[in-house]
């Protein structure tokens, strides 16, 4: 690339992104989407001990960020708790969910009932 | 010289005519549904990457949840249909609306349309392509609240192949990190997510979770 040409898509790049875009989170994300991704393409790789690993891993350092957990971590923890036959703890992560977040109330209302009271 | 000056014009206009032009959304439906929680569902996948549909799941929470939305945690969800005998997207597609009321409680449904997905190999170079549509239905009235298009593609060889705008940006952007994996439809979808639900005159409205930032 020509000299000139970079300066114009440096020049562009940075307009764009200081006019535009902020890439400043509200919530802490860490590893949750990497996490999704594996669960489809690498499952192996995340048996529920290790995801329930990597979620605690992330709700403590979204405590020291000073930033919130993002929706659906703690129902997602709540599941791999179940999965991993701890019930206690996956009610109590349920529960937390339904706290932080009251519109996934009917979602895991129903997910206690059906999976966790149950069987 | 001359040529730079033509190129600043050029950019220029192209900053100044791309924001004017562009025709705001009507967004009478959304703000009179003002959903609160938003219900993913695994996408309808017609390119022919397999994998597309669940590549692109894994993308799609933070952007929604970003601008302020209950997002349902997409990987629970899956699981919860696929136990209760919807095993494929296009079937957890199929669920009515009264269905996902009772069950799920969500305000809105996100239907995510995958057209073309992945990797395209040229003669001399190869480029990443992300192409679908995504609807924001409301679940009490079914009507449609917002839609957009979820378009980017990146080529790691565009230097003089004219990606323009869009193109020079998606390569800042995505350049400093695909050397390190091997799978670049992520990067892209984000990309196309983020002009998607972003775009300053199209994108989706902010939910009831966004924290506004003091005004400077």
């Amino acid at each position: 690339m020509k000299m000139e040409n970079k300066i114009i898509v440096i020049c562009v790049t940075a307009l764009l992104l200081a006019g535009c875009a902020s890439t400043e989170t509200q919530y802490y994300w860490g590893e949750y989407e990497d996490l999704v991704y594996k669960i489809h393409h690498t499952p192996s790789e995340v048996p529920p001990n290790v995801q329930i690993e990597k979620l605690l891993a992330d709700i403590d350092k979204a405590g020291a960020s000073g930033k919130p957990v993002p929706p659906g971590i703690y129902a997602h923890l709540g599941l791999m708790y179940a999965a991993d036959g701890n019930k206690e703890l996956a009610l109590q992560s349920l529960i937390k969910e339904k706290e932080l977040f009251p519109e996934s109330a009917v979602f895991i209302d129903g997910i206690i009932k059906r999976s966790i009271t149950n069987s | 010289m001359n040529t730079y000056i033509l190129k600043f014009v050029l950019v220029s206009m192209i900053l100044l005519t791309g924001c004017a032009s562009v025709e705001p959304y009507n967004y009478g439906a959304l703000k009179q549904a003002a959903p609160r929680s938003i219900l993913v569902l695994p996408p309808m996948n017609s390119s022919i990457e397999v994998s597309a549909p669940y590549t692109y799941l894994s993308t799609v929470t933070k952007p929604l949840a970003e601008k302020g939305y209950y997002v349902f945690p997409v990987a629970v969800v899956d699981t919860f249909l696929k136990e209760n005998g919807l095993p494929t997207p296009a079937e957890m597609n199929d669920i009515a609306l009264d269905k996902i009321d009772e069950i799920i409680g969500a305000d809105a449904v996100l239907y995510v349309d995958i057209q073309d997905w992945g990797q395209k190999f040229q003669i001399l170079s190869s480029v990443t392509v992300v192409q679908g549509n995504v609807r924001l239905v409301s679940v009490k009235t079914g009507e449609l609240l917002w839609a957009a298009p979820i378009n980017a593609e990146y080529n790691p060889n565009n230097n003089n192949s004219g990606g323009g705008l869009l193109g020079a940006l998606v390569v800042a952007v995505v350049s400093q990190i695909a050397g390190e994996i091997s799978d670049n439809t992520p990067l892209v979808a984000r990309m196309a997510n983020n002009l998607a639900f972003n775009s300053a005159k199209r994108g989706l409205l902010n939910g009831p979770y966004k924290i506004e930032k003091a005004a400077k």
